[in-house]
């Protein structure tokens, strides 16, 4: 009985220290991308570069096009690019944490000796970036429905299928910023290039700004591997049902068969997430490479 | 001292200028010979974003014109990216590392200094926005018809000159910034893109949004050369190419002359608040 009292003490003893490394980390992680600047600074500089981004794509689109935005590919593009900064936001956020602390702060070291579980103050890390790609994301919405009569009616969105897809894939970016801040931790070269260099593949291979169909065939190939493929089709299809028929990335896939694929895809990253952590961090424990300074 | 050995004797005058822009244009151009593994960085990031614009054109079925603007505009952002981080924010990095308080005492110029990153950098680009663009033109089989090679040239050089000279004049305001350096080098990548027309002809945004864009040198440039690349390009030129040589050259000289005079009054303001050798993290 004694040592049954022990146990779950000392379950609750780790649950409050996985809890208390998360809020820490996120805490953290918010002074470090905010506190640089007043609050209208940092709202400008949050907004500005999405906001960019888009428009650069809404130019093409209308060159292009005329202005012909009431056809299904444009939300198709504007949906798939809105949805992204997610990906840049949440991914490298997570991954980026390991360079920042290690390299610009040289704090990791100290983090690593304090009592704190590091994926989750990792995790955690990455939470400040979600939430300014949140603003950034809603701003981008409302821009592509007030100007540009993106079809998004409130009362047809499947808000169900909408959140339980967000949730889904911010996990899953957020393990694989695990993997790729595991990685970081063990490489020589380039660590800190790495987030962006995989969002960048990542971007042309899961088809964010056009149907994969345009990909070569072993492009598409790579591009089904990828659960940020079935993300934003979900996230598509949840906010524009009615339109999305019209895509040509995924058509014979229903919302059901996708939010499995996703789930399964998630899971499977998930799992290497963890056991790359695992390896590259005792890898990284046994070579005194927590302290080191790259200057890359 | 008549007996000090010749290579240690005191430089001066131009002779020391030109050995400084010498010295600081060394590291880069053999530093990147010594870890080519940069180029792997350096040349497929900017095409991921090339590829991306360019599946997009043909997903929309343009015409294959544009898919050369883009590859155009995707080699120029090596130059872009250059100037940024590596000559507009590189005095912030050389203080955060310690370098900057030597150059400023050592008997050198720091205009010779910049002027070594700008020669160093922009060679080095070179390579990698000529890899940027024959990749992409054979990945996605893009042929050009330059109308005049000359012009296309002198464009070129122009340029150059006006980024690499608005980078040093910027380098100087870096100077006086802490962390917010990283995050303004960071907000002027997509709405830089954005204005002055990397991926699309800059005509599109309008003649006065074009025309305020045109303060940066690339926006200009990268219209003459889209011009001269195809021919019928001035159909969706901004200006007339002679037009924006000139401009060209007028933003070369008061970027060059601004940078002298900006580096001068900084480097006097830094060392009279003390921010040569702080650390704001």
């Amino acid at each position: 009985m004694a040592l049954k009292t022990a146990t779950a003490t000392e379950r609750g003893a780790g649950r409050a220290e996985t809890w208390r490394s998360f809020k820490m980390a996120t805490w953290l992680g918010w002074q470090i991308e905010s506190n640089w600047a007043d609050p209208f600074l940092f709202a400008i500089y949050s907004f500005a570069k999405p906001l960019a981004s888009a428009a650069i794509l809404v130019v093409m689109y209308g060159v292009i096009t005329g202005g012909a935005y009431n056809d299904p590919l444009f939300p198709y593009v504007y949906l798939g690019n809105t949805f992204y900064i997610y990906v840049g936001a949440v991914m490298t956020g997570v991954s980026w944490a390991v360079i920042a602390d290690r390299e610009e702060y040289k704090t990791l070291k100290y983090i690593y000796v304090a009592p704190v579980e590091i994926p989750i103050y990792l995790m955690g890390r990455g939470v400040a970036r979600f939430i300014t790609g949140s603003f950034a994301v809603i701003i981008t919405l409302l821009a592509g429905v007030l100007f540009l009569h993106l079809p998004i009616d409130p009362a047809k969105v499947q808000w169900g299928l909408f959140f339980v897809s967000l949730f889904i894939g911010v996990v899953m970016l957020a393990m694989m910023g695990l993997l790729l801040g595991s990685l970081s931790l063990i490489l020589v070269h380039h660590a800190g290039f790495l987030g962006e260099a995989v969002a960048g593949a990542l971007y042309v291979f899961s088809g964010a700004i056009f149907p994969l169909s345009v990909l070569p065939p072993a492009m598409q190939f790579i591009g089904y591997l990828i659960p940020i493929t079935y993300w934003l089709e979900l996230l598509r299809r949840s906010l524009v049902g009615g339109v999305a028929e019209a895509f040509p990335t995924l058509q014979g896939l229903s919302n059901t068969q996708l939010l499995g694929i996703l789930l399964g895809l998630s899971l499977v990253f998930g799992v290497i997430s963890i056991f790359v952590f695992r390896a590259c961090n005792r890898r990284a424990l046994d070579r005194g490479l927590i302290d080191r300074t790259t200057n890359y | 001292m008549s007996s000090q050995p010749k290579q240690f004797e005191r430089l001066s005058g131009w002779r020391l200028f030109f050995n400084t822009i010498a010295a600081r244009a060394y590291p880069r151009l053999i530093g990147q010979q010594r870890e080519t593994s940069w180029l792997l960085f350096d040349v497929f990031l900017p095409l991921f974003s090339v590829a991306a614009y360019v599946y997009l054109y043909r997903a929309m079925d343009a015409p294959e014109e544009y898919v050369g603007f883009v590859l155009i505009g995707g080699a120029m952002t090596a130059f872009w990216l250059n100037v940024l981080w590596s000559m507009s924010s590189q005095l912030f990095w050389e203080k955060e590392q310690g370098n900057l308080s030597l150059y400023i005492i050592a008997p050198n110029s720091m205009m010779a200094v910049l002027l070594g990153m700008a020669m160093g950098g922009m060679l080095a680009t070179c390579l990698r926005a000529i890899v940027i663009l024959g990749l992409g033109s054979w990945l996605f089989q893009v042929s050009y018809q330059v109308v005049n090679f000359g012009q296309l040239f002198v464009v070129f050089i122009l340029a150059m000159v006006a980024l690499y000279g608005m980078g040093m004049m910027t380098s100087s305001l870096f100077l006086l910034f802490g962390r917010e350096a990283w995050h303004i080098s960071n907000l002027a990548q997509e709405p830089i893109y954005l204005a002055a027309g990397f991926y699309f002809p800059v005509k599109s945004l309008g003649f006065w949004i074009a025309a305020g864009a045109s303060i940066i040198p690339l926006t200009l440039a990268l219209d003459a050369m889209r011009q001269l690349s195809y021919p019928g390009g001035e159909e969706v030129g901004f200006l007339p190419v002679n037009v924006e040589i000139a401009i060209l050259m007028v933003l070369a000289v008061v970027f060059v002359v601004s940078a002298k005079l900006l580096l001068d009054k900084m480097e006097k303001l830094a060392v009279r608040e003390g921010r040569l050798t702080e650390g704001r993290r």
